[in-house]
This record gives C-alpha cells, structure tokens and sequence, in this order.
C-alpha cells in the first residue's frame, strides 16, 4: 500500500473518537473479528490505529475501501457537516423510467470521470432506498484530494438530493449536471433550505415532520399541559389572564402542532424594502432606492425557540407568517422585496 | 373591565393581596412562589396579570400592592407596562405601585437603558427595584423584601402606612434624580 493511502487510513481512523471505534469498524465490515480481537484496544490511541492501519494492510485495502470508511464516519457524524438541498424536475411529457440502482451509479460515476480525469466516486447504500455517494474532487493534473470531499445523499424514490456544502465551489454545477443526468432528470435547482440536521431536512421536504402518534383527547390535552403550570400549583397565586394564556395557548398549538419540530440552526431575511414610516418626513422616508438589510435569527433549535416565544410573553400570539411558514414552504433563506 | 381603585373594596381579614404584572409569565410564576415560601405572618395571595386593565371579576379580594415587573432585555415588556399605567387609578401611585427591573445583570442582553426604567419610576413617583429574577437566591431576598412591603401596603405593621413608606424610600434615592 503507497504511502499516501497509508496516511489517508490513519488520519481517517484517526477521527474516529474511541467510544464509537467498534461500532464502526464492525459496520465497516473490513477487518474481521480475528483481525480486531488481535489488536490491544487499550493502548494510547496512536498505537490502536497504527495496529489497524497494519491490518488494513495485510489486506491489502484500497482506495475505495478507504472512501467507504469515510462514508461510515461522516453518517455517524452528519451534524459536522451543513446540508444544502436540491430539487430536480423531470421535463413536461417525459416518461416515468423505472430507476435502477446500478445504472445511476455507472452513470454518475461516468459523467464525472469524463469531465475530470482525476476524481474518486463512492457509494453507499442507505434505508429508504438513498445512497451515500462520496466525491473527493481532482483536476485534469491534480489528484483528488480525498480530505475535501463532497457527499451527496440521493433519496431515488424522490427528486431530492441533499450535499455537503464543499469549499470547492467550482464543482458545484458539475455535480449538479451529474445528478441530474444520471436520475434521467431535466432540471436541478437549489432550494432555500440549509441545516447540519440532515434528519431534520428530510423531515421538512418530505413533509414527515408532522405525524403525531398520540392520539389522546385534544381537550383533555389543553387544559392539563396548557399554561406551562405546574400541577402542585398553589392555590393562593390566582393568574387573571388565564382566557388569554389559554388563546395564545391554542394558537400556538394550531399554529405550530404537537408534534416535536424539526430542527434548524437559523433563518435569514433579505429585506429590499422601501423605508416605511409613522412619522412625516425624515430622511429615510423620501428615499427612493429600497433599503437592503439582512435578518438573521439563529438558536441551537429555532423552530422550537419560535414556538415557545409567544407562551413566554416575548412576543405576541399569532406569530408572523414569516417566521411560521419556514416548515411548510420548506425554506429558511428569505428575500422580501415590496410587492 | 373596571378600572382597579385601592380602596373600593373591604380588607380581608389578615389578608394582603399583590399583583404582580409583566409579560414573562415564568419570572412571575418565579416570583409569587419565592413569595409564598417567605415567612409572613399575614395570609399573603398572589395575583398574577400580563397587563391592566384586569378582566372583569367580583371575586377578587382588595389589591394592597402593585408590583410592574419590567425586563430590560424584552423592549415589549416595558411596552406593556406603560400602557398598563394608563388603566390605574392615580390613587394606587400613593405608595402602593413598585417597579421591579430584571436583567440588569447581563448587560448585552439588555435592550432597555437603565436610565428608561428610572425616569418611569421617577415620572410616576414610585420605588424603583432591581433584581435579577432568573436567580434564585436574589429572587428570594426580592420576595422577601416585597413581603414586607405587601404587609406595610395592607396595613399589617402598626404605625407605617403606604404613604410614610413611600417617602422613607425617597429619601435614599439618589438625589441627582430631581434633575431628569
């Protein structure tokens, strides 16, 4: 095995924190049991991966085995990586062709190394009938670069694809090309969506996030987690606005459901508004040129944070469209211009 | 909706009754539990309101102190509590309205200036606290200290009225404050 290959099994085996070394060693399917019970798991980590790095040798692994290492590591760890979200869309009066696996795979595979000579491409398969597909990008002179790599995560029975975003941006239309071809698809465009929560995207664009499987009496819910109490409330603190709390309560539960929210790191705003004012006069009231301004609201769970707002009093119940609608309209990238 | 009046209603016997308004519910929650734990010797109920004026109701017992709970990092509790102002009779401002600020401590959350809170207390002639209510042990002196105040407003301290505490409570504030 060359040496640079050598290095890539290390530094990727490398990454991998102990606690899940097993784990995925064993979904790699690799190295045998034999092989792994030979090596001493509690040495220091250097030691443990040199070992297997010599066993990857004895068998005699390749690059593609090493792609597909990688592949395991970044589906255990997706929440590294932000995901973008591209919808394709076959040509009006174009035939529904049956899809088959292999001949996607080939073809992809193909259009690539025709238009780079020095690219690796591996694949994956994955539940629900997605593939993992795994593009370490070279040029016409250059190697392929396997530490920057691309990933794109292609549910077939959908015009979905969710990639990585790559440093390598110049790529990006070739990739697209690719996808598109190979799926027997017309066109490819780039949704407004993007989160590290790859489950959570899925949930929003096949519109799964909103599947309750309780199905207890709506009034019986209301009123026992309603007003965010406490059971054992004191009898002595009397709330007086308890018709209030219980609208916004409702509301926000037509508006928002039941269910737990998908999960997004934030939203952003475009605005290209013109200057709206109560006051006469000023000196932005008579501007033409509509202003440009971004918005950006972030949270380690936004659509929970957004949820919450109204039953904690920082904002009034409903909520503005803009910020309910991200789920349904599967977006969370806005430009607002007047109409 | 009525307007709230101090005195159109009988004293319950031993019973001091305080509202508490403001947008976040869960401080006020906080803060009427904090209260009810504190020793007392009166029975102390606690009302809770978003803002004024109050929904209509005949049940509820004499209210001896007013307590406006203001975030300094929510722009629309401050809001909120100088529209409610506008629906109290201006006999309550005779010592029985406090404003209680939170938040001060985190000052880049703070979207609210300091000054803001202390000119409205200023304008309206009531004590201004500051505490802040998202811990726990300043909570408790807070709800300890409003107890005292609740009793002196509902007349349980010999010799101390609304009126006098408020004047007491003038005399240590800063007197730069005559200026604004």
């Amino acid at each position: 095995m060359d040496e640079t290959l050598a290095e890539f099994f290390r530094r990727t085996i490398l990454k991998i924190p102990m606690t899940e070394m097993m784990t995925i060693l064993k979904t790699w399917n690799f190295l045998s049991e034999n092989q792994l019970q030979t090596v001493n798991f509690r040495q220091r980590k250097e030691s443990i991966v040199q070992d297997l790095v010599l066993l990857c040798e004895e068998n005699r692994a390749s690059l593609n085995d090493a792609a597909h290492l990688d592949i395991i590591y970044t589906q255990f760890h997706r929440h590294q990586k932000i995901w973008d979200v591209f919808q394709m869309s076959k040509a009006p009066g174009d035939d529904i062709d049956l899809f088959d696996m292999e001949q996607f795979k080939s073809s992809f595979k193909k259009i690539l190394q025709r238009a780079l000579k020095n690219v690796t491409v591996s694949f994956r398969d994955a539940e629900e009938n997605s593939v993992w597909i795994r593009i370490a990008w070279g040029t016409q002179y250059k190697k392929p670069n396997q530490y920057k790599p691309a990933y794109v995560v292609y549910y077939s029975q959908t015009p979905y694809a969710f990639t990585s975003s790559s440093r390598l941006k110049s790529n990006l239309p070739l990739l697209g090309q690719a996808l598109t071809v190979a799926s027997k698809h017309h066109q490819i465009v780039k949704m407004d969506l993007r989160s590290r929560y790859l489950d959570s995207l899925k949930a929003i664009v096949f519109k799964q996030y909103n599947q309750s499987f309780e199905t207890h009496n709506c009034t019986t819910s209301l009123q026992e987690g309603s007003l965010g109490l406490n059971i054992n409330m004191d009898s002595r603190i009397i709330h007086e606005n308890k018709v209030e709390k219980e609208r916004v309560q409702r509301v926000t539960q037509e508006i928002f459901g039941d269910y737990p929210q998908p999960r997004l790191e934030f939203a952003q705003y475009k605005l290209e508004t013109k200057f709206k004012s109560d006051l006469n006069g000023g000196i932005l009231a008579e501007r033409e040129e509509p202003l440009r301004c971004l918005v950006k609201f972030s949270s380690p769970h936004l659509l929970e944070a957004l949820k919450s707002l109204a039953p904690a009093g920082i904002a009034d119940a409903p909520l503005s469209p803009l910020l309910t609608c991200i789920p349904n309209k599967g977006k969370n990238y806005f430009k607002i211009r007047d109409k | 909706m009525s307007a709230l009046r101090p005195l159109d209603k009988l004293p319950g016997l031993n019973t001091a009754t305080i509202l508490l308004v403001g947008t976040e519910d869960a401080l006020l929650q906080q803060l009427a539990d904090s209260m009810l734990k504190a020793d007392c010797t009166s029975e102390l109920k606690v009302h809770l309101a978003r803002s004024l004026p109050l929904p209509c109701s005949v049940n509820r017992p004499r209210i001896d102190l007013i307590v406006f709970v203001v975030n300094l990092h929510s722009k629309l509790s401050l809001q909120s509590v100088e529209e409610s102002l506008c629906h109290l009779d201006a006999a309550f401002f005779l010592g029985k309205v406090a404003f209680l600020a939170t938040g001060a401590g985190r000052d880049s959350h703070c979207s609210i200036h300091r000054n803001t809170v202390v000119k409205l207390a200023h304008t309206y002639r009531s004590p201004l606290l500051f505490c802040d209510l998202e811990i726990e042990d300043f909570r408790a002196a807070m709800a300890q200290r409003l107890v005292r105040l609740l009793q002196i407003c509902a007349g349980h301290v010999p010799g101390v009225s609304a009126l006098n505490l408020l004047s007491l409570m003038r005399g240590s504030e800063n007197p730069s404050l005559e200026d604004l």
